[in-house]
C-alpha cells in the first residue's frame, strides 16, 4: 500500500510527517535542526530516501543537510556557495547599485534523473548546481550574466531565487523565478537564459510591462503539460500555454489576486489551487477566512474551498513554497501556515483537516508519495 | 592544548559536547585556532567566519579572559592564558533577534 511523507520546513526546525495511503493518522517526527530556519526540504524523485534540506540562521549562516534514509538521520554536506567570477551589482531598495552577496538557499530542486544532482536557488538571486549530492556547488552564472542583473531588485523578502522547475520532457529546459526580477527560462541546460515575462503587468514598477522587475511569487507546472505554466504574481494569477513566452491573467472571480502559493492537481492538469491573501500590506486572508480557491478550468473560474478551514478570526499567511500535492488516486493537497498549522485534503480540496496545529511558522511543505 | 567553547547550535552540528581541545602549531591566534577547529570539524566551515573573506560572521563573538576579542585582527596573539590552556576561547552567538 502506498504511503505519504510530508517534509515541513519551519522557522525553528524541520518536521517529517508520515501516514499510510488513507492519510488519516499521521506520525510527526522532529524537530530536526531545532532552532534553525528550514527554508526548504525536498526528496529526490529517483531515490525517495534521499532528501535535501536548506538550514540557516542569521547567526551561523547556511548549511545543507542530506538524508539517505528518508529523514531519520541527516549529515551536513557542502555549504560553500560562491558566485562565479566578479559578482557585480544589483539594484538596492533605494535604487543604488548593491554588490551581490550570498545570504541563504531558498529552494532545493533535486534532479529528475540523478539522486546526486540537485539545484539550489539562492538569495541574492543565483542558481547553483551540485553533481555530487551537495558536497560542492557551482553557479550556473549564465542566469546572472543575462545582462539584466543590474536592474534586478529585492522584494520585501530579499532578492531571492525561489522557484526552480525542471522540464520532464526536455532535460535542457529549466524555469526559475526571482523576486523581484521575474521568470526566466533556459533551453540549453543553464548556459543561457531569457526573461519570460511578456504579459505580466506590475503597477508597482516604473514601467509596468518591463522585461524584468516583476515580483513573481511562485510558478507551478503539471509534469504532463510542461509548456503550461501557472503563476502567482505579487498581484495577479497568470497562465502561460507556451512555456512562458506569453502570459494571460486568469485571476477571474478571486476575492483578491494577491497571494504566494499556486499548485496543480496531480491528475488534472487544468485544476489549480491558490490561497488568496488580502494584500501586500496585510499578509492574512481576506475577511479573516482561510480559503483555498480551486479552478478546474485552468483559471478564471474559481471555487472557494472552506470545509474544515477556519472561517473566522484567521490571520495566518501561506508562504510560496508551502503547498504541495501527492499523487495518490484521490489527489491529496497540503499546505502550511505561518500560524504553524499544516492542513491536508484527501479529496482534492473538498474537505480539509489539520494534521498538526502548533508547529513553528511553516516556511515550506513538500510531499512524497511512497510506493 | 587550546580550549574552545562552542555555542550550543554548533556543538550539535559538530556532534560534540563540552569544550573542544585543539592542538595549534605555532602562534596562537584567532585565525590559527579557527583553522584548527575547522580542520577537526569541517562542518563548521562557513558558520563562524565567511568561506571566502574569512571575516567573522556578524552575529558571532569571540570572548576570552573576560575580554571581547571580536574586533581584534585575526592574526593578533590570543591572551597567554588561552595559549597555555588555562582559559577557554569562547565562541558566542550574539544576543540578537528579540
Amino acid at each position: 500500500m502506498s504511503s505519504v511523507r510530508l517534509l515541513v520546513g519551519t522557522k525553528k526546525g524541520a518536521f517529517v510527517l508520515t501516514s499510510d495511503g488513507k492519510r488519516e493518522k499521521w506520525a510527526v517526527n522532529g524537530p530536526h535542526f531545532g532552532g534553525w530556519e528550514i527554508y526548504h526540504m525536498k526528496g529526490s524523485p529517483v531515490d525517495q530516501n534521499r532528501l535535501y534540506a536548506s538550514q540557516s540562521t542569521g547567526w551561523f549562516g547556511q548549511l545543507i543537510q542530506r538524508s539517505n534514509d528518508g529523514g531519520k538521520t541527516w549529515e551536513p554536506v557542502g555549504n560553500k556557495f560562491v558566485y562565479d567570477g566578479v559578482p557585480g551589482t544589483h539594484q538596492w531598495y533605494d535604487g543604488t547599485p548593491h554588490p551581490w552577496e550570498f545570504k541563504r538557499v531558498w529552494h532545493l530542486e533535486p534532479s529528475l534523473t540523478n539522486a546526486d544532482a540537485v539545484y539550489a536557488g539562492v538569495e541574492d538571486a543565483g542558481l547553483f548546481h551540485s553533481a555530487n549530492g551537495g558536497q560542492t556547488w557551482d553557479e550556473l552564472s549564465g542566469l546572472r550574466g543575462h545582462g539584466s542583473g543590474p536592474r534586478w531588485q529585492p522584494g520585501a523578502g530579499g532578492l531571492c531565487l525561489h522557484t526552480i522547475i525542471l522540464d520532464p520532457a526536455d532535460p535542457k529546459r529549466i524555469f526559475i523565478a526571482i523576486s523581484a526580477a521575474g521568470a526566466f527560462r533556459t533551453d540549453d541546460g543553464g548556459q543561457t537564459w531569457k526573461p519570460i515575462n511578456r504579459g505580466l503587468v506590475s503597477q508597482q514598477i516604473p514601467e509596468p510591462t518591463a522585461e524584468v522587475g516583476h515580483c513573481v511569487h511562485h510558478v507551478a507546472m503539471h509534469p504532463a503539460r510542461p509548456n503550461r505554466l501557472f503563476m502567482q504574481k505579487h498581484w495577479d494569477v497568470m497562465r502561460s500555454d507556451d512555456a512562458g513566452d506569453s502570459w494571460q491573467e486568469v485571476s477571474g472571480n478571486l476575492p483578491t489576486d494577491f497571494g504566494f502559493v499556486i499548485d496543480v492537481h496531480a491528475h488534472e492538469p487544468e485544476t489549480i489551487y491558490v490561497v488568496p491573501i488580502k494584500s501586500d500590506g496585510e499578509h492574512y486572508p481576506p475577511d479573516a477566512k482561510l480559503r483555498v480557491y480551486r479552478s478546474r478550468t485552468g483559471g478564471n473560474e474559481w471555487q472557494a474551498l472552506t470545509k474544515g478551514l477556519p472561517q473566522s478570526d484567521c490571520y495566518v499567511n501561506v508562504l510560496r513554497d508551502a503547498m504541495a500535492v501527492d499523487t495518490l488516486d484521490s489527489c491529496g493537497v497540503y499546505f502550511g501556515t505561518t500560524g504553524g498549522q499544516v492542513y491536508a485534503s484527501t479529496d482534492a480540496g473538498d474537505n480539509w483537516a489539520a494534521i498538526v496545529r502548533d508547529l513553528p511558522a511553516v516556511l515550506s511543505v513538500e510531499v512524497q508519495t511512497l510506493a | 592544548m587550546i580550549r574552545v567553547e562552542l555555542p550550543a547550535h554548533l556543538r550539535t552540528l559538530a556532534k560534540t559536547s563540552g569544550e573542544v581541545t585543539l592542538n595549534v602549531e605555532g602562534k596562537v591566534t584567532l585565525a590559527s585556532v579557527l583553522d584548527a577547529l575547522e580542520a577537526r570539524f569541517p562542518m563548521l566551515e562557513g558558520t563562524i567566519r565567511d568561506h571566502v573573506t574569512q571575516k567573522r560572521r556578524p552575529f558571532v563573538r569571540f570572548f576570552a579572559c573576560e575580554e571581547d576579542l571580536s574586533h581584534e585582527p585575526p592574526d593578533a596573539p590570543l591572551p597567554e592564558a588561552v595559549a597555555l590552556g588555562k582559559e577557554p576561547l569562547l565562541i558566542v552567538g550574539a544576543i540578537a533577534g528579540g
